[in-house]
């Protein structure tokens, strides 16, 4: 592989986007209400959607005969660069919109950066991409202020998965190898430079929801590097279960 | 991935204009502003279309159905999707809106408008059924990536909002 650090560096984005694509899908047929499950399947083909592109363009510097479904499909838990964020399971709505407005709030400053890459192909797939996450940040925030805003309940649950989730948010702003070779040639983007706007954002709608930022300083790190938490096994057997089951199928 | 000038040949205008959304049947894909080029190089047709939405799944089957329909005018036909620049709503035509209006989806307004009445719940979405602008959205998200879910307040009909993408 020629080019193996742009290589590395769509998977950290594409990653990330399969993996909270796949947590989102889990709620098909499970979502609370119709309209919500709805949302969250279509939210999720958005995100599948975009790593179609992102993949097949990472097939195409891999330049080793794998297809975009054998790089989604068939990577080892090590192999996949996702933050820990957005593996983490729907433990109940509160918990599934916590995760999603912790993340869309990076995802849209990320693709805003992502849109001036000087490679042609991401700043493609970014302009693409970020109308969709538009729609997901408006989505979650709106859940967020609802919850935190709504009753007794609500509000406390919403808060206590924010606080749980809270840990997974510093991790979004380390950048790997593959980020500083890439950063140094234009092509990917700075993510330190993005915590500062990120937590604004993040805590301004926190204080409109009512519910508290989080003070703990205490943050979990590795799924950049293919450290997952002890959930990612289960979500990747789920993932890969066709594939290695009848290998080479296709839809 | 990327292309800026839309070029389409007029010979394979009108094989293309009877291609539609399979999940829109009444609109074709020439009104739906998803052909960004189509042009004839050495015999064979190289057509590129562009995805209303990342994750659309009609995407395929247009491609597909583009293919037939160009075996069946005696052409071999090659078609890639492109992303840049990126589909919005405005390149939907006039009578591709009307034709969306009379399937019973209403048509995208501006990008201001759609703000206003997805955040700020304003009524400017016409119902499809009766002309009312006395209209609610129930979810930002509706049965298609590219759909939000209204529901009128007069005939009190459920309709589809088609999303304006800018």
């Amino acid at each position: 592989m020629k080019n193996k650090n742009l290589y590395n560096y769509i998977l950290g984005i594409a990653d990330n986007s399969l993996i909270l694509g796949q947590r989102l899908g889990e709620l098909c047929g499970h979502g609370p209400s119709l309209e919500t499950d709805i949302a969250c399947t279509n939210m999720s083909l958005d995100l599948l959607g975009q790593v179609r592109s992102y993949y097949q363009y990472a097939a195409k510097i891999a330049e080793d005969g794998r297809t975009e479904d054998d790089i989604a499909m068939l990577r080892k838990e090590r192999e996949y660069f996702n933050v820990l964020l957005v593996e983490q399971p729907n433990t109940d709505f509160g918990y599934t919109m916590a995760r999603q407005f912790l993340f869309d709030v990076y995802h849209f400053l990320m693709l805003t950066e992502l849109e001036k890459s000087t490679d042609l192909n991401l700043s493609a797939i970014a302009k693409k991409s970020i109308k969709e996450v538009s729609y997901h940040k408006r989505f979650s925030s709106d859940w967020i202020k609802r919850l935190g805003d709504g009753t007794e309940e609500s509000h406390s649950r919403i808060q206590t998965a924010i606080n749980d989730l809270w840990t997974y948010t510093d991790e979004l702003f380390h950048q790997t190898e593959a980020d500083k070779v890439m950063v140094a040639e234009g092509v990917g983007v700075d993510v330190t430079k993005l915590k500062d706007a990120y937590y604004e954002e993040v805590n301004a709608i926190l204080e409109e929801a009512t519910l508290s930022v989080p003070e703990s300083k205490y943050f979990q790190k590795g799924g950049k590097q293919g450290i997952h938490t002890e959930h990612m096994g289960y979500l990747l057997a789920d993932l890969q279960y066709m594939q290695r089951t009848y290998p080479n199928m296709e839809w | 991935m990327t292309k800026d000038k839309l070029q389409i040949d007029q010979k394979l205008y009108k094989i293309l204009e009877g291609v539609s959304d399979p999940e829109i049947p009444v609109l074709s894909i020439m009104d739906m502003g998803v052909v960004r080029s189509a042009v004839i190089e050495n015999d064979i047709v190289k057509i590129e279309i562009t995805p209303t939405y990342s994750g659309c799944p009609a995407m395929d089957v247009i491609g597909d159905d583009i293919k037939r329909a160009m075996q069946k005018a005696g052409y071999i036909a090659e078609v890639d999707l492109i992303l840049h620049p990126a589909w919005t709503t405005d390149w939907i035509t006039p009578r591709g809106r009307k034709a969306l209006e009379d399937y019973g989806i209403a048509a995208p307004l501006d990008e201001e408008a759609d703000k206003s009445v997805l955040l700020e719940g304003k009524q400017l979405v016409k119902c499809p059924q009766c002309g009312s602008t006395n209209t609610k959205m129930i979810s930002q998200f509706g049965s298609t990536a590219c759909k939000a879910q209204f529901q009128c307040n007069d005939c009190q009909e459920p309709f589809d909002y088609f999303k304006c993408l800018k």
